[in-house]
């Protein structure tokens, strides 16, 4: 018996039905808040921040007179896991005006256990405290250990807990590592 | 990182990382609820042998920013009084749970001599002559974020004008800035420099007068009245001739030039002019600064794997 | 206590070092006294010297015992334990006791200890000054009469010229010698190091060559107006031994000796800010170490001499500028002196044996050859003997080494004070 580990790679969107699934995800937002006030767009640092500038544009796009923000937030100070993993801050928070009485989309790329979302939410209310807040992400890939869901789905995509996800421009993508038993 | 307590460990990109962190806690610091729950659950001890009110509650407030929680030793009120040795200090604190020390001591080298006494992280908040890190960082962030320079000091000219030999915040300052690519003058009449030489790359003028009109930076040190009992300087009168930053040095100044000064002043001696009606004092800047440097050095050291712990759960 | 017996004991299978010969033989010795020296003999006890060299018993000209005033640290017993061990046969102790050996009941009373202790000879030195005070001449006739040779205010040095110079001429009529601690105290205050760039990057206030190369140099002239003889205790610099090469030169009656420390460790080892490395005078530079092998290698240098300087354990945890400087030598001197200079036989037993034994005035029972008639001081050490220090295994009460966990080669085996065994295969017996 000779355990050999495998390696396998499967794209699961391209870059093609990324940028569609964003622009869907923006039209939901769209309809979902008609009528709502101030809409502000923040992306998690580092992996959300893009896909919220691709929907902010989206956003005004199909409503121009529509009144949206872009903001980032950076989540390592609030962290619960900082004595298990160390955390090396990204980009600082960058929030432009008082969220108070806004009604904020989080954008993330993955939603995996809900912790980041949870560090995330807890840092948006520093900045005051939000009429609603509602969260996109491209891929759920399951495995919540908090109750928390989202409300814009690229796509879900059940995982195993060893998986890795990439999401990019160029897609989506799912690598595995199995241990398989050869002979 | 486990400790800080000296800043010649520390190269480039190490400085560089403790910096960008401390853009962050700038940015915090500007909210209106400056504070993030990131150290919840630590606690940080300051333990000053050395009377320092500014420097303490600087460290305590970057802790309690981060939502640490904090404890005081100063010597006035403890038992050191009573002949409790540096040792028995540091081991019966450590056993009420300390996660990290703030030291501050007379005697140089004691931060890193209580490093053997405890499994807590220690930092460095001044000792004798030898270094004061936070102090040498703060000021490097100073610089760079007045300059907009993103976390370098190549080819700024800094002059630091005083008694070289007695500070730690010289001694930590040349450090940092020559390896931020900094040109370092050190301003001192030879009774005042260290005899065993200056740091490789640091250069040394006699007077204020060869340095004020081509510097970016003109960074005072405090002159310490004693200085003349030991026959360093004959007197303060002709220390402020010499060295001190009056109204006509001032005007000579380049216009972008920062003036920058580790404080405690002493006015009528290093600083003959207000330092707030220069348009490059960043005195105060430095204060604010020292926070934000302070969070980031105790959110770089505590926030990472604690012992103990496993990798894991993410 | 000297126990005389008829019993017969042999040194066998070593190598007997005399200042005439180097060459294999075993040495009998019945009564305190070596009877004879030759091949095959046989007795009632023996001791295995094989791989090993035979002298006359070292002697420490520089050897802080403590006792009286801070038995916290080292007692004349333990001290003469770890000087045993370390192949000394004779010890003279400084006189920074408290109360100071500035008179004769005090010198008497260490004279005794050691005596109760009965491991080496142990030779009070006396004080230059009252209390080491530097104020007023210490009684040289009374204590010279209780057996003093040796006189020093070591710790500091004698800053007064004109004391000095009275000193050296009141001593020279009593045929005893001055030994100075040489260091200009104006010049070191509050020094924790060598000044150099090490103490200026540590940001601690140095002790400069010269502080100790002014006083030797006002001394070496103040030996000449006088004609005095004088000892320099543990010269550190380069310029020290230039200094003294250049009074031998010129005749003068002076004796230079070197701690071993000074030979083997630099200044440098402060920058982990141990305070086990600090020492007055200090660890100094590559280029000293360099000039102290020199002065060894050409006779500039006589002595080898401890400085052993035991400290309780919590006053070296003070801070660096606060520990008292010292470190722990009489058990390592040897090792340290053959890993860092290896002489031959010859110099290394006169600068251990010979020299030390003559300068310090007991030539009459220290520093003999291994003769028939000469009395039984001896050691028997092994120079290729490769060991590792550990603090926890000294028989001295401190444990401030500076080299633990360090390997040494060079180690003493067996010593032997007035004919009788006091340390066998390394152990000390009593």
């Amino acid at each position: 018996m000779n355990p050999a580990a495998t390696h396998r790679e499967t794209r699961i969107l391209d870059g093609d039905d990324l940028r569609r699934a964003v622009t869907r995800i923006s039209h939901e937002i769209v309809e979902r808040n008609q009528g709502a006030g101030a809409l502000v767009v923040v992306g998690i640092q580092t992996g959300g921040v893009w896909i919220a500038e691709l929907i902010a544009a989206n956003i005004t796009a199909i409503e121009p007179a529509r009144e949206v923000a872009l903001g980032t937030v950076d989540v390592s100070m609030y962290r619960d896991d900082l004595a298990i993993r160390p955390v090396v801050p990204a980009a600082p928070t960058d929030i432009p005006c008082d969220l108070t009485g806004a009604t904020v989309v989080l954008v993330d790329n993955v939603l995996y256990t809900g912790r980041t979302v949870r560090a995330a939410l807890e840092a948006l209310n520093d900045h005051g405290r939000p009429r609603a807040v509602q969260l996109a992400v491209i891929v759920d890939r399951g495995h919540r250990e908090l109750p928390i869901r989202p409300d814009y789905v690229g796509k879900n995509v059940p995982t195993h807990m060893a998986d890795d996800v990439t999401v990019g421009p160029e897609g989506v993508v799912i690598s595995t590592t199995m241990e398989v038993s050869a002979g | 990182m486990k400790h800080l307590l000296t800043t010649v460990g520390l190269d480039a990109a190490a400085i560089a990382g403790l910096l960008d962190v401390a853009d962050h806690m700038s940015e915090i610091n500007s909210r209106q609820v400056p504070k993030v729950p990131a150290l919840r659950g630590r606690t940080v001890a300051s333990v000053f042998f050395e009377d320092s009110t500014r420097t303490r509650l600087s460290f305590e407030t970057a802790a309690k920013r981060l939502s640490a929680d904090t404890m005081t030793f100063s010597v006035s009120t403890s038992s050191v009084n009573k002949g409790e040795s540096l040792r028995d200090t540091i081991e019966t604190l450590s056993a009420m749970g300390v996660d990290a020390f703030v030291v501050r001591h007379k005697s140089s080298g004691v931060p890193a001599a209580v490093t053997q006494w405890t499994d807590a992280a220690v930092i460095n908040a001044g000792d004798g002559w030898h270094q004061h890190p936070t102090q040498a960082l703060l000021d490097a962030f100073t610089i760079t974020r007045s300059f907009g320079d993103g976390n370098s000091m190549s080819g700024r000219r800094v002059a630091i004008i005083g008694d070289i030999k007695h500070s730690r915040v010289a001694r930590s300052n040349m450090d940092v800035f020559v390896k931020l690519g900094a040109e370092v003058t050190v301003v001192a009449p030879s009774t005042l420099l260290p005899p065993g030489g200056l740091p490789a790359g640091v250069l040394s003028a006699h007077g204020i007068d060869d340095v004020v009109g081509s510097c970016d930076v003109l960074y005072m040190l405090r002159m310490q009245r004693e200085r003349m009992d030991s026959a360093l300087v004959p007197e303060l009168g002709e220390y402020s001739a010499r060295f001190g930053l009056d109204a006509a040095r001032a005007a000579r100044l380049p216009a972008h030039a920062l003036v920058m000064h580790p404080g405690p002043m002493n006015r009528g001696v290093e600083m003959l002019v207000d330092p707030s009606t220069l348009p490059g004092s960043r005195i105060l800047a430095q204060v604010t600064n020292g926070v934000a440097v302070r969070m980031a050095v105790l959110f770089t050291i505590l926030g990472g794997a604690a012992t103990g712990l496993s990798q894991g759960d993410a | 206590m000297t126990v005389a017996s008829k019993k017969r004991l042999v040194v066998k299978g070593g190598t007997v070092v005399n200042p005439g010969s180097v060459a294999a033989a075993d040495v009998l010795i019945v009564d305190g006294v070596v009877t004879e020296v030759g091949p095959g003999l046989d007795g009632d006890e023996v001791l295995d010297a094989a791989g090993c060299h035979v002298s006359s018993g070292f002697v420490d000209l520089h050897t802080h015992l403590r006792e009286p005033g801070r038995e916290e640290a080292e007692t004349i017993e333990t001290g003469s334990r770890a000087a045993a061990i370390g192949g000394y046969t004779a010890v003279v102790a400084m006189p920074n006791t408290d109360p100071a050996q500035d008179s004769v009941m005090v010198v008497e009373f260490v004279r005794e200890q050691g005596r109760r202790a009965g491991l080496v000879d142990v030779h009070p030195a006396g004080c230059i000054t009252v209390g080491r005070a530097g104020a007023a001449l210490a009684p040289y006739a009374a204590l010279a009469g209780a057996g003093v040779r040796l006189f020093t205010d070591d710790g500091n040095g004698v800053q007064d010229p004109l004391l000095m110079r009275r000193a050296l001429e009141y001593a020279r009529d009593l045929g005893v010698t001055l030994a100075q601690h040489c260091e200009v105290a104006r010049l070191t205050e509050g020094a924790v190091m060598h000044e150099g760039s090490c103490c200026s990057n540590m940001g601690v206030p140095g002790w400069p060559s010269v502080a100790e190369e002014l006083m030797l140099h006002r001394d070496i002239e103040l030996v000449r107006l006088t004609g005095a003889p004088m000892h320099f205790l543990h010269l550190s610099t380069a310029g020290s031994v230039e200094l003294v090469r250049r009074a031998k030169a010129d005749g003068l009656p002076v004796t230079a000796e070197v701690a071993p420390h000074h030979l083997a460790l630099d200044h440098d080892l402060l920058a982990g800010w141990d305070p086990v490395f600090k020492v007055n005078p200090p660890l100094r530079t590559r280029e000293d170490i360099a000039a102290l092998k020199a002065g060894i290698a050409d006779g500039t240098i006589d002595a080898v001499a401890t400085d052993h300087a035991p400290h309780a354990a919590h006053t070296k945890e003070l801070p660096l500028d606060q520990a008292p400087p010292g470190m722990l030598g009489l058990e390592t001197a040897l090792g340290v002196l053959v890993t860092a200079v290896n002489p031959d036989p010859r110099r290394l037993c006169e600068l251990m044996s010979w020299n030390p034994a003559r300068i310090a005035g007991i030539s009459d029972t220290h520093g003999r050859p291994v003769a028939p008639g000469e009395p039984a001081n001896i050691a028997v050490w092994n120079a290729a003997e490769v060991w590792t220090v550990s603090r926890d295994a000294l028989a001295s009460r401190s444990t401030n080494t500076p080299y633990h966990g360090m390997e040494l080669r060079g180690r003493n085996i067996h010593t032997i004070h007035n004919g009788r065994t006091v340390v066998k295969n390394g152990k000390a017996l009593a």
